[in-house]
């Protein structure tokens, strides 16, 4: 029960891109079409699921006290989680390249381009600080749920984008500030959900 | 001090740690690309239309180079490019059949009465969903908003008195209006024969004449008269199979509706 609690309340209620503001770049810039953006919501549920569970264990092995070196560098978190998510993408792309060639191509463009994602070290970073529960299951299922907060946020998003094509929209608001609108909207919407108080 | 030389330290050495990860896993993972798909690669238009069935052209100059495809499997390109193709390849080329849209609807503004007049987004989507699927009396008339116009790349279809039509010497058998348009009135006919039905009314023959001056009202005279057994009358229209038509033209002399067209 509480892994369910935990995958709704990172998907919906604290929802990773509508009530924390991180990933914005791609969820503006990737969903004019809902193709594209199903194809960056995929890989981002894949790659952040691989690098949460990566940074994870390097965090607990190597940078915190119980560690293998005894001291305390978990100062070093966030330029050590850069470069392992960037080389862990890279390792991934390669990897797709030569066994899984279908789905290198479905992701296409948008894995490389996840490197930047913040998302990504945003859920990397506040998996370790959770204190509550310290343990690989929940930062996997906090992963999973986060990265499936970021698919939900983007697919309707590109969604909303596609119908809004059809509509008479003033010149003042042409192009991006109708989007930004209809983000703020679906941030307010989303909010809603924190009336739910499930805990986790 | 002690905390920027450890911190040093650390990182150097994670970062020489997963250079030489990234560096062997990429060894490892190494796959071998065909220069001739690079080659052949280039040789394609490269507009990514989908038109040979693949999903771009990067994945038609794999198919061609591993024998997959014909190296005039691009509609776009045409012969020239089957050629210099063959040529990399070191094969013969294949004369290609050169396929071209068709708009099968005649249905002008002078042809057919509007039913309402709609003053709005103009849009053959919009417009399909709404009353009669269309603002013209026919249910099964080129709505003429253009949505074919806007994703041809080539110019090669354009609203001529409220119907698509179809410039065949510009069209390149891409395929995107045939998926554009809402009333599924657009299909591929062979260049070189000049026979073509300009209609898709599968109203019975009575209603079709009362609403459209070219309509098919499927009185089978086509049918009767071809001497290659190439045009059937199918739910209500002719339809001409293009491998058995050997462009006589009997048909549209025939065709006492004139909706069956030899264009010179």
């Amino acid at each position: 029960m509480t892994f369910l609690m935990m995958l709704i309340s990172s998907a919906l209620v604290s929802n990773v891109v509508l009530s924390r503001f991180l990933g914005i770049c791609p969820f503006l810039g990737v969903s004019s079409s809902v193709k594209t953006a199903r194809g960056m919501g995929i890989a981002v549920v894949f790659v952040v699921f691989i690098s949460t569970l990566a940074t994870f264990l390097i965090n607990k092995y190597l940078l915190e006290v119980g560690g293998i070196f005894g001291i305390d560098l978990t100062y070093l978190q966030t330029i050590v989680f850069i470069l392992v998510i960037a080389c862990l993408v890279q390792f991934v792309e390669m990897f797709l390249k030569k066994y899984i060639k279908s789905l290198y191509n479905a992701l296409g463009v948008y894995l490389p381009l996840i490197t930047t994602n913040c998302a990504v070290l945003g859920v990397a970073l506040t998996v370790v600080d959770n204190v509550k529960y310290p343990t690989l299951i929940y930062a996997i299922f906090y992963s999973i749920g986060t990265s499936i907060g970021f698919f939900i946020a983007i697919v309707l998003l590109a969604n909303i984008r596609e119908r809004i094509e059809y509509n008479d929209i003033p010149k003042a608001f042409e192009g991006k500030p109708i989007v930004l609108v209809a983000a703020c909207l679906m941030s307010i919407a989303f909010y809603g959900f924190s009336t739910l108080n499930i805990g986790g | 001090m002690e905390i920027i030389i450890s911190s040093i330290i650390i990182l150097v050495s994670l970062g020489i740690l997963i250079a030489l990860f990234l560096g062997i896993s990429s060894k490892i993972f190494f796959v071998e690309v065909d220069e001739r798909i690079q080659k052949v690669r280039e040789l394609l238009p490269g507009n990514n239309c989908g038109g040979c069935g693949y999903a771009g052209c990067d994945s038609l100059a794999e198919a061609i180079v591993k024998n997959e495809a014909e190296v005039n499997a691009c509609p776009v390109g045409g012969e020239s490019v089957a050629n210099l193709i063959a040529k990399v390849l070191n094969k013969k080329s294949i004369l290609s059949n050169k396929k071209v849209a068709v708009v099968h609807c005649n249905g002008s503004c002078k042809n057919v009465n509007k039913l309402y007049e709609y003053k709005g987004f103009r849009s053959c989507k919009l417009l399909a969903n709404m009353q009669n699927g269309g603002d013209k009396v026919c249910r099964f008339a080129c709505i003429g908003c253009g949505d074919c116009v806007k994703v041809c790349s080539f110019n090669a279809i354009h609203i001529v008195d409220g119907v698509a039509v179809v410039d065949e010497e510009k069209c390149t058998n891409c395929q995107k209006c045939i998926s554009a348009c809402p009333k599924n009135l657009i299909d591929k006919k062979l260049y070189s024969i000049k026979t073509k039905v300009l209609c898709s009314s599968k109203d019975e023959g009575k209603i079709a004449k009362n609403l459209c001056n070219v309509s098919c009202i499927a009185c089978k005279l086509c049918e009767k008269n071809c001497q290659s057994d190439a045009i059937k009358v199918i739910n209500n229209v002719a339809v001409i199979d293009y491998s058995k038509c050997v462009d006589c033209g009997v048909c549209s002399e025939k065709c006492p509706r004139k909706c069956i067209i030899k264009a010179e």
